[in-house]
């Protein structure tokens, strides 16, 4: 220790101003965290990242009011897009479900509709949820559902079978390039989710 | 006052403290002594390295033949994961910390750290999150749930809102780590912007403390967003949210954003200590004053601005986009030019330097080479197109391996060997020392160099069993391994043999070395720097 001057170390007040702004970023870094969720969400609606489709549900698959589209003000006669629908049941949901329309050739800005058959295979009530896909992602944004079996839950009695139906309009901004849409459907139990793996079917 | 040891009373003497001075355990419950800190963080972390070791140990000798031998496939899962998460939570990241405990004090010129009693707080947060991690594996012994967290570290939904109550511990564990490095951090922060001594302007701060500084900002940016995503994890499982339930509307994909928006920068977290310390050693040992300071920390700046940008790469195939993925496959690349400046001025210190190599300077070398195989694989794999095939592969395992053992562990090793010397007041024995550096280099590159090739040639990740071609490589690189874990021994007995005795150090200990902590006795005295130096 060689040349030494009188202690200008600054006071704890001082460290404890720096740590409590610091602690500020933290809460904010927290809350951004949470801020992501409904971040990533208006993101993906908007551009129609990850296949979400524009008329889109709410928190816990809802359809929100006013978030239905407008009819669109012309059909696009000079065009045909192919229309393609699929379902898949995921594990832990006994029932079976198809399209009954496998594909759909239309106009774009023509309403539409399209029905799957789902049937519940087992001998209990069970209570779906389906959530549907639009590939290719940047086909979403134009594909409006107006309605949709998806938009709420689904209870289904022992061995009911049902039609379940679906109201959609393609608009007509959808890029030239684009002549098939696929519309995929995954169904899931809705009490069964969060069961652990090895007391699900 | 007691007069529990004549150091105590003297330091009490010297320097007016009212407060008691225990002995025994609760001197070390209590302690606020920065060194002392620094040392339980040390050898916390080294304990956790050997816990971590030997999970892994298991999982390779698991590998060494195709078929099921040893485990059962979900104990294999549960391995996997926890082994990660004691690795970067319970060894490398208190390692780090330690370091800075220990050294940004003396090289600074501050007292002690900026909080004392936070500083003791946040690790005594730690071996009660450990615990809470590796409890699992002995309450499952005992008939009691299903095991730890099967689910790998990175914790994706939705498998870890239907794994079994290993989720649940990992959960409140990381939250606790979390915790303690936030605490660590700010207290960090709070040292380095206030007790610089007089004169030590923030372009005068060494490489080490800067690498730090950046660290520590990392961390109180991205660890809340990781509790935040393992608070919706806990929700979700158990109070009926639905932020990754896709029945609820709820989206698994997000949990891989908010996961990895942390993941990523924990890489720089991890390394940016040990990159700091590289410049200090190199130039130690080749005589010549660092090449490129200025270079350096906006290197560092930049590195830890890119790190929080470019965290989808590590999901490219999970159906993102094409503008995303151009986006984060240049952005990723990007990084690769501050850390090519870092590489060149670390060569560039090197450049015409009376070098001798000494066991941290063999460390440093070694990290140097292989940490750069890391950045060069991992330009394979932020390229989109190549990261179809190799992801989720055993090339990214051998790339993250370079990256984190040696680049995070022998960079740990590298300071570890650089300044116990002044720590102890003894040096080290070279000899065993070097026989480790041998040993550690050749068993790490014979385990996961057949990694990579694995990799290139289809064996996914986070199996616990292979098709049949895959059997030679896996051979070899379980051989690697135990050779690997058990050379880390001697590094275990050279520590401890430096404690016990051995030469005197010198107070520069190095012929080459320059800064403030090497003006101190080695070891220093309890209390140091009371009296803060002047910088000219």
């Amino acid at each position: 220790m060689e040349t030494t001057l009188p202690s200008t170390a600054p006071q704890p007040r001082d460290h404890q101003r720096l740590a409590l702004k610091l602690l500020m970023i933290v809460a904010a870094a927290f809350a951004f965290g949470f801020a992501l969720v409904p971040l990533y969400d208006v993101l993906c609606a908007a551009t129609g990242f990850n296949g979400k489709t524009r008329a889109g549900m709410g928190p816990g698959g809802i359809n929100v009011p006013g978030a239905v589209a407008s009819p669109p003000s012309r059909i696009d006669l000079t065009r045909v897009v192919t229309v393609e629908f699929t379902g898949t049941v995921m594990p832990g949901l006994p029932w079976e479900m198809r399209p009954l329309t496998n594909t759909l050739d239309l106009h774009p800005g023509e309403l539409h509709q399209a029905k799957f058959l789902v049937h519940n295979r087992s001998s209990e009530t069970i209570v779906g949820q389906a959530v549907p896909s639009v590939s290719p992602g940047h086909a979403a944004q134009h594909f409006e559902k107006l309605d949709c079996f998806c938009f709420k839950q689904q209870t289904l009695a022992p061995g009911e079978t049902r039609e379940m139906p679906l109201t959609f309009i393609v608009k007509p901004e959808i890029d030239a390039d684009i002549r098939t849409v696929t519309l995929a459907y995954a169904f899931f139990n809705v009490g069964a989710q969060k069961k652990p793996l090895k007391e699900r079917e | 006052m007691s007069n529990a040891s004549s150091l105590d009373q003297h330091a009490a003497d010297q320097h007016g403290y009212g407060a008691s001075h225990p002995s025994g355990i609760l001197r070390w419950l209590t302690t606020t002594n920065h060194k002392e800190i620094g040392s339980m963080y040390l050898i916390f972390a080294l304990i956790m390295f050997f816990v971590g070791g030997a999970m892994i140990l298991a999982v390779r000798a698991e590998l060494f033949q195709p078929g099921l031998q040893l485990m059962q496939p979900e104990f294999f899962n549960q391995l996997i994961g926890v082994h990660a998460l004691v690795m970067i939570f319970a060894a490398l990241m208190p390692a780090a910390t330690g370091f800075a405990n220990w050294q940004i004090p003396l090289m600074i010129g501050a007292p002690d750290m900026a909080l004392p009693r936070i500083n003791n707080w946040g690790f005594w947060l730690l071996p009660p999150a450990a615990t809470l991690l590796t409890l699992p594996f002995i309450l499952a012994l005992f008939g009691i749930g299903d095991g730890a967290v099967a689910t790998g570290w990175t914790l994706y939904a939705p498998l870890s809102v239907q794994g079994g109550m290993g989720v649940d511990f990992a959960i409140f564990a990381i939250h606790i780590l979390g915790i303690s490095s936030i605490l660590g951090s700010i207290n960090i922060i709070v040292t380095i912007f206030n007790l610089r001594a007089p004169g030590m302007t923030m372009m005068k701060l060494p490489l080490f403390c800067w690498g730090w500084l950046i660290t520590a900002f990392l961390l109180i940016a991205t660890i809340p967003v990781l509790a935040g995503a393992v608070t919706m994890l806990l929700t979700d499982r158990h109070f009926g949210t639905n932020f990754f339930n896709a029945a609820g509307g709820g989206d698994p994909i997000l949990f891989q954003h908010l996961f990895w928006f942390f993941g990523h920068p924990e890489v720089y977290i991890l390394l940016l200590p040990v990159w700091g310390l590289m410049p200090h050693v190199i130039s130690t040992f080749s005589r010549k004053a660092v090449y490129g300071y200025k270079a350096q920390v906006y290197a560092f700046i930049a590195i830890g601005v890119l790190g929080v940008i470019v965290w989808a790469h590590h999901f490219l195939t999970a159906g993102l986009p094409v503008p995303a993925l151009l986006y984060f496959m240049y952005s990723t690349m990007a990084i690769s030019l501050p850390l090519a400046v870092l590489f060149f001025c670390w060569i560039a210190t090197m450049w015409r330097g009376a070098m001798s190599f000494e066991t941290p300077m063999l460390f440093a070398l070694g990290f140097i080479v292989l940490f750069g195989m890391a950045g060069l694989t991992g330009l394979v794999l932020a390229d989109v197109a190549a990261d179809a095939q190799y992801h989720h592969s055993y090339f990214v395992v051998a790339h993250f391996h370079y990256a984190l053992f040696a680049g995070g562990i022998m960079g740990v090793m590298t300071g570890v060997y650089f300044w116990l010397p002044k720590w102890t007041g003894h040096m080290v024995d070279e000899k065993l020392g070097k026989l480790h550096f041998w040993l550690t280099v050749i068993s790490f590159n014979l385990t996961f160099m057949p990694q990579f090739f694995l990799g290139l040639a289809g064996m996914p990740r986070r199996i616990p069993d292979y098709a049949l071609q895959f059997a030679e490589f896996n051979a070899i690189s379980t051989v690697g391994a135990f050779i690997l874990g058990f050379s880390q021994l001697i590094f275990a007995y050279v520590v401890w043999k430096c404690i016990r005795g051995g030469e005197k150090a010198s107070d520069k200990v190095w012929e080459g070395t320059e800064g403030l902590e090497w003006d101190l006795p080695s070891p220093p005295p309890l209390h140091s720097w009371e009296i803060q130096p002047v910088i000219k």
